[in-house]
């Protein structure tokens, strides 16, 4: 287990990189606590998978420093680092059995047999294929492949930190759930460093003590999953998290009153000045749709199950409702901001509101 | 839904029946038919019945001629293989090598088979021969036109010049189609190049793998032009391949009956020796 400090690490795949738009990955500077569970969230391209492979040595950083425990791995090769890693797509030895499969990773490195057997049948056991350790590993669907490449991430306990490239893609649904829960119960168990990448929200959120939230080659959050959902610190964030996510609406501020168009806005506090273009940010879930407030016209109703999502135009800008299943739309429907879920952006980066 | 029967598809496939016949049947037909006969000028022909099958399996001439093929054949084997197998995972993935290194594997393959029998009957000349007169300058005692040894060297020193490439490109089609995720799994693995090669690269190269074993299997148990420029057979019988045997037979002593009777045989032999290759390779593909 080790604690990994990413220092100032930047990347890119184009042999002179010039201008930031040449960065695969801007600037990451950030430290993964020992035993931590970290989820990468991001969209396809924003550069957690770089950032990934070069904490696991596939990639060397074009700038910055890579430290475990301290220690300056920057230079070291992939074996040397001694890191688990589990991949988008399935990888598997066709030519060997389950049970070798998972044995390969050990035996290279030259445990000893009784050992490798021990730690093969406590992860065939956990990945639920002890029936199948004798046969061939070709034979498989894609689901079990996928189990193994898990499996041989899991088999090695001296691993300095696990790393997981959306390792459910493949996986169904119901499996999904299982599959991660048992992650999260190996994370308790042995208290491994594991970081898991993913553009699924739920899976980050469900997963991670730490969500790490990055866009467009750098890292725009961290926090619990709490935290991302009331304090987005990106409009970005609030996008990206929460379904529906975040309604962002521009107002012009004045003291602890915001505008929008015709109507007025109490916030929680004032703002602290900002530059750029100023938006008032507020989830679905905050928005209260009743008999007064502001006045809005309703675009479309959507019955979610355990919720419904309401559609609507204020001001002329689209906005978003969560209300109660049993619910309903009133005839002459107003909407009131719940000042609890207020947040200020000044040029897409969150305001801190004094007294 | 009702189905249909009737024959009309027949019709269909017409074409090509006829076509396979043509090309294929009937000149056969017309093998097996000499292949019982004696043939005397003016189209004479009278029954010979199993004669021929029986001289010709009774004949040292015709075993000598199969050992020495299968020798050529098991040596060629030995040596294209692996050095394909070499080449290919020597050659580059990316960048501008790639088109170079391909068309200069290729350029082999794209000369014709007496040319390059010709290139080596020359090139090995001891008197204007680049590489004959070199290797006699610098004192290894080199003729091909005498010394069987020598002649076989050639021989099997031009295949793999001209066939080795054939295994390369087949290999490194298999190599290129491996994910990258596979090798980015073995490091993570602490997978030594050894077994990179053998659980990674070797599993992903088995098919082609198959399919050039058993062409340059086949090419080389039929092998003609290349030795019968080069060597003609000689020195006396010692690179007379069945193909070139065969030929001495029906077209040197216009023999029709015999050399039938040795095609259909020399047939069957290929044909039954790619059966066992196909069947022991793709079942222990099966067992796996």
């Amino acid at each position: 287990m080790a604690r990994i400090d990413v220092n100032h690490v930047r990347h890119s795949y184009l042999p002179n990189p010039r201008t930031d738009a040449d960065f695969a990955l801007r600037e990451v500077h950030h430290i993964f606590e020992d035993g931590g569970a970290y989820a990468l969230l991001g969209p396809s391209g924003c550069g957690k998978t770089t950032l990934l492979n070069i904490i696991s040595g596939l990639l060397h950083p074009s700038h910055g420093q890579l430290l475990f425990n301290g220690k300056d791995v920057t230079t070291l090769s992939t074996q040397e680092r001694n890191i688990a890693q589990v991949f988008q797509f399935p990888v598997i030895y066709d030519t060997m059995t389950v049970y070798d499969n998972l044995a390969f990773p050990l035996r290279n490195r030259g445990v000893p047999e009784p050992d490798v057997d021990r730690k093969v049948r406590e992860t065939l056991d956990m990945i639920d294929l002890a029936s199948w350790a004798k046969k061939k590993a070709r034979g498989l669907t894609a689901d079990q492949k996928q189990k193994i490449s898990l499996g041989r991430g899991l088999v090695r306990s001296d691993v300095n930190a696990i790393l997981f490239d959306e390792p459910l893609t493949v996986i169904d649904p119901h499996m999904k759930w299982v599959l991660r829960s048992q992650l999260k119960q190996l994370h308790r168990r042995f208290g491994y460093t594991m970081v898991y990448v993913t553009h699924d929200q739920t899976e980050a959120l469900t997963f991670a003590d730490q969500v790490v939230v990055m866009y467009d080659g750098g890292i725009v959050q961290i926090g619990t999953p709490a935290e991302l959902f009331e304090r987005p610190r990106h409009t970005f964030v609030g996008y990206f998290i929460g379904s529906p996510g975040m309604n962002v609406v521009p107002v012009a501020i004045e003291g602890r009153t915001a505008t929008l168009g015709s109507e007025r806005i109490e916030l929680p506090g004032v703002p602290k000045a900002g530059s750029g273009a100023v938006e008032l940010g507020i989830r679905p879930e905050y928005v209260r749709l009743g008999r007064d407030g502001m006045a809005v016209s309703i675009t479309k109703v959507e019955d979610v199950g355990r919720h419904k999502v309401v559609r609507a135009k204020l001001e002329g800008r689209d906005i978003a409702a969560v209300i109660g299943e049993d619910e309903t739309v009133p005839a002459e429907p107003k909407v009131r901001f719940d000042p609890a879920g207020i947040n200020i952006y000044a040029d897409s980066w969150r305001v801190e509101m004094g007294a | 839904m009702e189905k249909t029967w009737n024959n009309k598809a027949w019709f269909l496939v017409l074409p090509v029946l006829v076509l396979v016949a043509f090309t294929a049947v009937i000149p056969l037909m017309t093998v097996v038919n000499y292949s019982v006969q004696d043939t005397f000028g003016n189209n004479v022909f009278t029954w010979a019945g199993t004669e021929w099958f029986e001289d010709l399996l009774s004949s040292s001439r015709f075993w000598e001629a199969m050992v020495r093929n299968l020798i050529f054949s098991f040596i060629i084997l030995a040596i294209e293989v692996p050095l394909g197998i070499f080449i290919a995972l020597n050659m580059p993935k990316k960048g501008w090598g790639v088109p170079v290194c391909l068309v200069l594997m290729s350029l082999p393959l794209l000369i014709p088979w007496n040319v390059v029998g010709t290139i080596w009957q020359v090139f090995g000349r001891s008197d204007i021969g680049l590489m004959g007169y070199y290797l006699n300058a610098i004192g290894i005692d080199y003729n091909y036109v005498q010394d069987p040894f020598d002649a076989w060297v050639t021989i099997i020193i031009m295949d793999v010049w001209h066939w080795t490439s054939l295994v390369v490109l087949l290999c490194y089609a298999g190599l290129v189609s491996i994910p990258d995720a596979f090798y980015q799994a073995a490091k993570i693995d602490g997978a030594s190049r050894w077994a990179v090669f053998r659980y990674i690269q070797l599993p992903k190269m088995q098919r082609v793998l198959l399919i050039a074993v058993l062409l340059r299997f086949m090419d080389s148990f039929m092998i003609y032009t290349e030795p019968f420029v080069v060597t003609g057979g000689g020195p006396g019988n010692s690179t007379t391949f069945l193909s070139i045997d065969l030929v001495k037979t029906a077209l040197g002593q216009f023999d029709l009956g015999p050399a039938a009777a040795m095609s259909l045989v020399y047939f069957l032999i290929i044909l039954l020796l790619s059966w066992v290759f196909y069947t022991v390779m793709t079942n222990y593909d099966a067992e796996r």
